[in-house]
């Protein structure tokens, strides 16, 4: 319903502090959240890393900053690694990369390796956002 | 031309907490909140503020509140500030004034009024969590007396067909354009979960609603939209609409704005028309009328099903009950005066019938003198709170009762009345496409259950406690109930006592 609290999530779970008033009002430079809304008419959608079966952002890393990992299949981004050539964001075919400008790193939906349940679908008021685990042939 | 009216709401933001993240202003349907990029700073038009809550709800650091305008007239008893803001409003509009939900007013609540007995020392009580206790509620017309099979136990006597519900509580008629197929499949899935029914209104069934059919009443109301076969086959009873407590005399009002593509084809009339109902039934003039529509209805659907013929609370409730009775009404719905609605003149809401307490005594003690309760089950609707409401209205003579406002409450409603406006921010009353995602049905099934449930165990634990244990016990039954401050009269119409007497 494009209440966009997920975006808020989101950037909270990966600031510093992971503290609401904290997160937007003291870090600098802010988190960036890494699911976006996108909106059509009365459509919209919580766009965010798809960790493809063969993701053409780990192909594209010119720095091989990005992996996919063969055991949970989730696509993570070392930022150790990231020089922010924004390479990646090229690629990507849903645009579910963004840019941290500010730190010069590309960064994308990493599951919320803190949480049980990523921020995003917790904070859902809605449940449009649910993680569902697709088997894939093997 | 500028309006004269003050902004009724004031929206404060407290700028330390607000973190701009514009949820208030993506959620706001009134387009109350706007972010400025320019300065970075979220603003709010306070004028065009409802008072939903929604954005109060939603802001993730609670940096909203909403209040009441601080702003006083010169005091006056007379021409109090609703009455100048209405006349203010129709001298710019030169209309009449519409409004939602239902009656405002303070008339007295009879319910707040009426105190349920306990046992004690000489009567036990009952506890229902250890026994069982009964809610099952079964509607339409009971026969005169029963006859077993010889040496069986099969009846002989031939019943009159009977709706059966676990507890005596139904969904009132909200029809679908009014509220969103959102709200209508909510409704339908959690009665059919919980084993109650729920009622379409007057604006027919979507296709996609047609396999909870054991669990819906189909309505047909002076506009007979979306009336065909299929639709009373596919019904557990048909419900002819006389009349509706938010306004009793006139008939249904859809905004051409809230008639959808999808409303328009399941009422059967074209895309953004309005859907004016005619005030009365254009075949029905009189009891006889009535009650030749009641057995056309019978006759279409193989006399399988209970038909209910449902009336707006008001003088005469009595009489006109007894002739429904007659006309072959298998069940009466009576809806009073705190019914509400999503679109009815506000003068009409307000000033027209009478209270469903007054009005289920009344009609109860007529059948009775009359010797044909059993003719005809009794539903009260119309400003039913709480489970005590469901309690008393049943000792009052209520077969069961019809809830509507408390089942929008359950699902987000906040009681704004904007509802004749389609624009409701918390996607019950409209049909905007946008604002209708906000019901998801999976969620709207789970709070419409959930709320039955509280309710039905609240009703046991009540039950219990008066030492019955079987609500079939209660119905009816007003030694049960004593009044507080009601005057002689009152009391007689209630046929309760005093407490202390």
């Amino acid at each position: 319903m494009a209440c966009r609290l997920c975006e808020v999530a989101c950037l909270v779970e990966h600031s510093r502090s992971r503290d609401l008033m904290k997160a937007y009002k003291r870090e600098k430079p802010r988190a960036v959240a890494r699911i976006r809304v996108e909106e059509l008419g009365p459509l919209s959608f919580a766009m965010s890393c798809r960790h493809c079966e063969e993701p053409s952002c780990v192909r594209a890393c010119l720095t091989g900053a990005l992996s996919k990992d063969p055991e949970t299949g989730i696509v993570s981004i070392d930022a150790e690694k990231c020089m922010g050539c924004w390479t990646c964001i090229l690629f990507c075919p849903h645009g579910s990369i963004v840019p941290d400008v500010e730190r010069g790193v590309a960064a994308k939906c990493d599951f919320c390796p803190h949480l049980e349940t990523p921020a995003c679908i917790a904070i859902c008021p809605n449940r449009a956002l649910l993680l569902a685990e697709e088997k894939t042939h093997a | 031309m500028k309006t004269y009216i003050p902004p009724r709401f004031k929206v404060e933001r407290d700028q330390e907490r607000c973190i701009k993240c514009q949820v208030c202003v993506n959620q706001c349907s009134f387009s109350v909140h706007s972010y400025d990029a320019e300065v970075d700073e979220v603003f709010s038009r306070e004028e065009n503020c409802v008072g939903c809550h929604r954005c109060v709800i939603f802001c993730p650091t609670h940096a909203l509140n909403i209040c009441k305008t601080p702003l006083d007239y010169r005091e006056n008893a007379n021409w109090r500030p609703e009455i100048i803001e209405d006349i203010i409003r129709q001298a710019e509009s030169g209309g009449v004034l519409l409004t939602g939900m239902g009656n405002d007013k303070p008339y007295k609540v009879y319910w707040d009024h009426l105190v349920v007995n306990a046992s004690q020392v000489t009567n036990p009580s009952i506890d229902p969590l250890r026994e069982p206790m009964e809610l099952r509620t079964y509607l339409g017309r009971k026969p005169e007396r029963v006859e077993l099979e010889r040496g069986g136990l099969k009846l002989k006597t031939k019943v009159a067909p009977q709706l059966t519900i676990e507890a005596p509580i139904m969904f009132s008629a909200l029809s679908y354009g009014a509220v969103s197929l959102n709200v209508h499949e909510s409704l339908a899935r959690a009665a059919s979960e919980f084993g109650t029914l729920f009622n379409t209104g007057e604006g027919g069934l979507h296709r996609k609603l047609y396999k909870y059919g054991k669990n819906t009443i189909v309505q047909v109301a002076s506009g007979r939209y979306g009336v065909h076969s299929e639709y009373l086959d596919v019904a557990a009873a048909v419900e002819i609409k006389i009349g509706q407590g938010a306004k009793p005399g006139i008939g249904g009002h859809l905004p051409g704005e809230k008639v959808s593509a999808e409303v328009s084809a399941t009422r059967m009339i074209p895309a953004g028309t309005d859907a004016l109902s005619p005030a009365p039934h254009h075949d029905i003039y009189s009891i006889e009328d009535l009650s030749q529509l009641i057995y056309a209805l019978k006759e279409a659907t193989n006399y399988t099903k209970p038909i209910i013929v449902k009336i707006a609370a008001v003088h005469n409730s009595a009489a006109i009950a007894s002739g429904m009775v007659r006309a072959g009404a298998d069940i009466i719905a009576l809806d009073g005066i705190r019914g509400s609605t999503g679109a009815a003149p506000k003068i009409i809401r307000d000033n027209v019938g009478i209270p469903i307490e007054l009005a289920i005594a009344a009609v109860d003690t007529r059948l009775r003198q009359e010797g044909i309760r059993h003719q005809a089950s009794l539903v009260a609707a119309g400003g039913i709170r709480c489970a005590a409401d469901v309690v008393k209205a049943v000792a009052l003579g209520a077969d069961a009762v019809y809830i509507g406002t408390a089942a929008l409450i359950a699902l987000g409603c906040t009681v704004c009345q904007q509802c004749h406006t389609g624009k409701c921010a918390w996607g019950i009353c409209t049909t905007d496409l946008s604002l209708t995602k906000r019901i998801n049905p999976d969620i709207g099934t789970e709070r419409l259950v959930n709320l039955l449930r509280g309710w039905s165990h609240e009703i046991k634990d009540m039950l219990g406690g008066m030492g019955v244990n079987a609500l079939e016990s209660l119905r009816g039954n007003r030694l049960h109930l004593r009044a507080v401050g009601l005057s002689e009269k009152e009391m007689e119409i209630l046929g309760v006592r005093h407490a202390g007497d």
